[in-house]
């Protein structure tokens, strides 16, 4: 499913829930089925020792494959209603070989040894096919073999045990909540994820990996029949890499301040009875002006400037060509970071890259190459410092090892570079959002992400937000409606002057990135504590048709 | 083999359904295989060749319905899923919309299958992207594209008697071009039903054109421009207003479509007189099943026309809940075009702006369909019936709704992804700010 698709799902602002969608992410299944193990790894292991050694009988000189099960659960409801509840599994085997120094790759959904052979023999075809127009043979960065080894997101309660009915209670019952406050409609959503997979390569590494996602969601809509306006306001829910235990409400895990937001545990009724006050409000907002403000951003919003403006330029693959047809190059080119004095943003502007912060949606043992993940700078200080990469990509930069960046939505798609979690480090000082507001002369707190926009070398952007509070003379002076900001990527991040302390730090995310021919999701987390951005153009988006 | 013949899905469908014990049975059979280049930097960067097959069943006991899938075909295994769908049912939530199922309904047979086009195997599809590298080596450009072909086909049967089939082949090719400086950038997209269509060689040829033709962009003032979209910038705009031709959303007062006080715009003049909009399955450039997933005929069904919206689309329970026929959606649009070329329309502008392509294009406001995006990989500027210079990238903030009250001409329609889209000149397109990406 692409970003783009889901995002319209999610937010079912137009042709409500279809479905059938659904049906792309796998085959749909029985709940209890979803709990029932899969293959034991001993019996993975053997099957891919049959791929790697078919693979190199056929003359690969490298091979990995990855056995995956892959298990989806969507319980939808609008209103007083169950639109659907959904169990879906998908269960296969996808081959990559190196064979005449040009990549190959294979899947099948038949997991059997006489198949596995057939797919192992196929993905040396298709490299030996192509290695006829191949320009540069492909080089790997070392690795040494991990051996048999294991990693398990450390979730508290895994999704798929909780009963269905136990989600659709709490999803009719935050619906009632905004119904009975004044909404005119409800759509709400959990969907969980489960990967399963298994990784072996001929470098002599076995990783068996089990990952957990979540993300419970909803849009209140209000409806002004009189003017023909409608208005909506989305959960302030983040995707997490975590289990049902996001969904257990604690008091320490809320950040109260203009409305309460969440950090690793989220309290949907009391957030969607907010939002349907939110939205009523909204609607009847005065229209922005247009012109320059300081921004004060809620992480509930800046993760995704974050991802647009600071992650996707800093993919390697993106910088070197590889994405040109599709999402695009980029403006971090290697001369910027060669020089070693490029000025990405202010002095503030720290972001770090990793795999391994705990809930978030990145986080996992090793990549889908083997790659034991890390954490590493990205900018430091302002200054850009290095990129993500993986092990085809290393030695055209100069560097030893990858930086266990490769990813791959199934075991039907083949692996290749993906954003690990790229997040803005907190303020080092003590630092509340209540000061910084109260320095801002003429601005607008934004709240929650919406329409987002940027081009292909990640430049010039445009944000949207769920809701929007004026700051006039350092008070929040009520709500605005109609407001998008405007800014190239280099200048807004040199116009940080102000973020908030550690205790304001949470993660937001997205459960579904797009990339690549055919494209392929990624779920990946962007952490940040609020952020002031001074004198950025805002514009009014307010058309009549 | 993942393709199975009319008669092969038949049995293996009959088969199963003699299992089911469910009030309400439909069975779903249904496979692909096809395959794909990936290449960049002028050499091919990953490929793949991918197949499955599965069977769906879903059994409904009153309003109670289960789904359960399997991918093996022997008759334990047709059993046990059936079985599976029929306990799930027993256990799920009732659906109050649950529609009963269809009976009989006759399809025409669809055109939706090519021969040529399901025999590409993996040396084709290197012979093919050969040819593409070759133009970007021979012009010292750098080359980034994607090749991909698939078969499938799709066939259901429920209980009370209504079976469907269809086969289905599609190829689409796309590149990029960018020179060495990285300051020229130019793009190509084509997608067929029948691959002897497809000439490479051709496409990557208007690749490197713009490619060259860009390079070297001067800055312009954003504002508002009279356009002239290629077919690919023109079906990026049109594509998504097409989730809005929804009636339920509309009837709900949460569309574009809705009408102030209630209801929809039905028969309203929402666009110019210039623009009709259908879809027909039996078209030949292109072809789509003639039925839909819930088993209603796919008819050739006009949308908007002469700028007056004729349908919205319906699904089979709220059909019934607004006494109307249940029209279904329609995914293939076809825009009809003019007689108009590029060139004219070029020639008849005094100042104004040519677009290859758009990108990054996001809803702001499902009130007016507000989009913003920004334009790529050729952006020209005109001056007296002439293209002058090439020009940097826009940002756009601009409805498809007010663009298609704005027609000054349109072109002959084209094939462009999964939409037939005429090139369209366009007056007071809103561009709001300058992009440095090439």
């Amino acid at each position: 499913m692409k970003r783009k698709d889901f995002l319209q799902l999610s937010a079912m602002s137009l042709g409500g829930l279809l479905l059938p969608k659904f049906a792309l992410l796998g085959n749909p299944i029985d709940p209890l089925q979803a709990l029932q193990d899969g293959m034991d790894v001993s019996t993975k292991k053997l099957l891919s020792d049959v791929a790697l050694n078919t693979a190199k009988a056929k003359g690969a000189s490298y091979a990995d494959v990855r056995i995956g099960r892959y298990l989806n659960q969507f319980v939808a409801t609008r209103e007083d209603r169950v639109q659907g509840v959904a169990n879906t599994e998908s269960f296969g085997v996808g081959i990559r070989v190196l064979a005449n120094g040009c990549w190959g790759f294979a899947a099948s959904d038949n997991v059997t040894k006489d198949n596995i052979a057939k797919v192992a023999e196929r993905a040396v075809a298709v490299a030996k096919a192509n290695a006829k127009i191949q320009g540069e043979a492909v080089q790997l960065a070392p690795l040494k073999g991990f051996g048999e080894v294991s990693w398990k997101a450390p979730i508290e309660k895994n999704s798929f045990e909780v009963p269905v009915k136990d989600k659709v209670d709490l999803l009719l019952s935050a619906n009632s909540v905004a119904m009975a406050n004044g909404a005119n409609f409800v759509n709400s959503l959990i969907f969980a994820v489960q990967e399963q997979k298994y990784f072996a390569s001929t470098d002599g590494s076995y990783i068996d990996q089990d990952i957990h996602r979540i993300y419970p969601t909803f849009t209140v809509t209000k409806v002004d029949k009189a003017t023909g306006k409608f208005d909506t306001r989305n959960s302030f829910s983040s995707p997490m890499g975590m289990g049902y235990e996001y969904l257990t409400p604690l008091a320490n895990e809320k950040v109260t301040g203009v409305v309460t937001r969440y950090k690793n545990r989220y309290d949907m009724l009391e957030d969607i009875k907010t939002a349907t006050s939110d939205v009523t409000e909204k609607i009847k907002a005065k229209t922005v002006e247009p012109g320059k403000y300081d921004l004060v951003l809620d992480p509930s919003h800046l993760w995704l400037t974050i991802h647009e403006s600071v992650g996707h330029p800093t993919e390697l693959d993106r910088v070197l060509g590889y994405e040109a047809n599709y999402a695009g190059t980029s403006f971090l080119t290697l001369d910027k970071w060669k020089s070693k004095n490029f000025n990405f943003g202010s002095k503030l502007v720290n972001i770090v890259a990793d795999k391994t912060q705990t809930g978030s949606l990145g986080a996992v043992g090793w990549d889908d190459e083997g790659v034991k993940c890390k954490e590493w700078d990205l900018i430091k200080d302002g200054v850009l410092v290095n990129y993500q990469s993986i092990r085809d990509q290393a030695h055209i930069i100069g560097l030893k090892e990858s930086h266990g960046c490769c990813y791959s939505q199934s075991w039907s798609d083949v692996q290749f570079q993906r954003m690990p979690n790229v997040s803005l480090q907190p303020g080092k000082e003590k630092r509340s959002v209540d000061d910084m507001i109260k320095n801002v002369e003429k601005g607008i707190y934004i709240m929650g992400n919406g329409s987002f926009s940027i081009d292909q070398q990640r430049y010039n952007f445009q944000f949207g937000g769920q809701t929007f509070y004026e700051i006039k003379n350092g008070k929040i002076a009520g709500m605005l409606r109609d407001v998008a900001y405007q800014a190239n990527t280099q200048e807004f991040w040199n116009s940080l002057t102000d973020v908030a302390d550690k205790s304001d730090y949470r993660l937001g995310g997205s459960f579904n990135d797009g990339k690549g021919q055919p494209p392929q999701s990624s779920a990946v987390s962007h952490g940040s504590s609020t952020a002031r951005f001074n004198g950025v153009n805002v514009i009014n988006t307010a058309r009549k048709i | 083999m993942p393709i199975l013949s009319k008669e092969e899905a038949q049995t293996i469908l009959k088969k199963a359904m003699a299992f089911s014990k469910a009030e309400d049975c439909t069975i779903s059979l249904s496979g692909s295989e096809g395959g794909n280049i990936r290449y960049a930097r002028n050499a091919v960067s990953t490929a793949g060749d991918i197949n499955s097959m599965s069977l769906g069943v879903t059994s409904a006991f009153g309003k109670r319905t289960g789904t359960a899938t399997i991918n093996e075909f022997d008759d334990a295994s047709l059993q046990k899923v059936v079985h599976r769908a029929e306990e799930l049912a027993k256990l799920a939530p009732e659906n109050p919309e649950y529609m009963p199922l269809l009976g009989p309904q006759t399809y025409p047979e669809s055109i939706t299958y090519n021969p040529a086009t399901a025999a590409i195997n993996p040396d084709k599809r290197a012979d093919a992207v050969g040819k593409s590298l070759q133009v970007a080596k021979e012009g010292k450009l750098e080359a980034a594209g994607f090749l991909e072909n698939g078969t499938g086909f799709n066939s259901f049967m429920n209980s009370k008697g209504l079976f469907a089939y269809n086969k289905d082949t599609d190829v689409s090719f796309s590149v990029t071009l960018r020179n060495e400086a990285g300051t020229g950038s130019g793009y190509i997209s084509k997608s067929y039903n029948d691959v002897a269509r497809l000439d490479t060689l051709a496409l990557t040829k208007i690749a490197a054109s713009k490619a060259n033709g860009s390079a070297g962009a001067k800055a312009i003032e954003p504002g508002k421009y009279t356009v002239i979209l290629e077919p690919l910038a023109a079906s990026d705009m049109v594509d998504n207003m097409f989730n809005g031709f929804d009636a339920r959303n509309a009837d709900e007062g949460r569309s574009f479509m809705s009408k102030k006080g209630g209801g929809t715009r039905m028969g309203e003049q929402l666009f110019d007189p210039n623009v009709t909009i259908y879809n027909d399955p039996m078209d030949p450039i292109l072809p789509s099943s003639t039925w839909t997933g819930d088993g209603r005929p796919q008819r050739k069904t006009v949308w908007v026309d002469k700028g007056v919206v004729k349908n919205l689309a319906y699904s089979r329970y709220w059909a019934q809940q607004k006494g109307v026929d249940a029209v279904p959606p329609a995914r293939r649009m076809i825009m009809q075009g003019g007689t108009s070329s590029i060139a004219d329309m070029i020639k008849n502008t005094d100042r104004g702006i040519l677009v290859t392509r758009f990108w990054y294009i996001r809803f702001v406001d499902p009130q007016t369909l507000l989009l913003t995006g920004l334009t790529r990989d050729g952006t020209f500027y005109i001056e007296n019936g002439k293209i002058k210079f090439p020009i940097k990238n826009f940002r756009f903030n601009e409805s498809p709704v007010i663009m298609l009250n704005n027609v000054e001409e349109l072109g002959k329609a084209e094939r462009v992804g999964n939409l037939v889209v005429p090139p369209m000149k366009i007056r007071d397109f809103t561009f709001t700010s300058l992009s440095d990406a090439v």
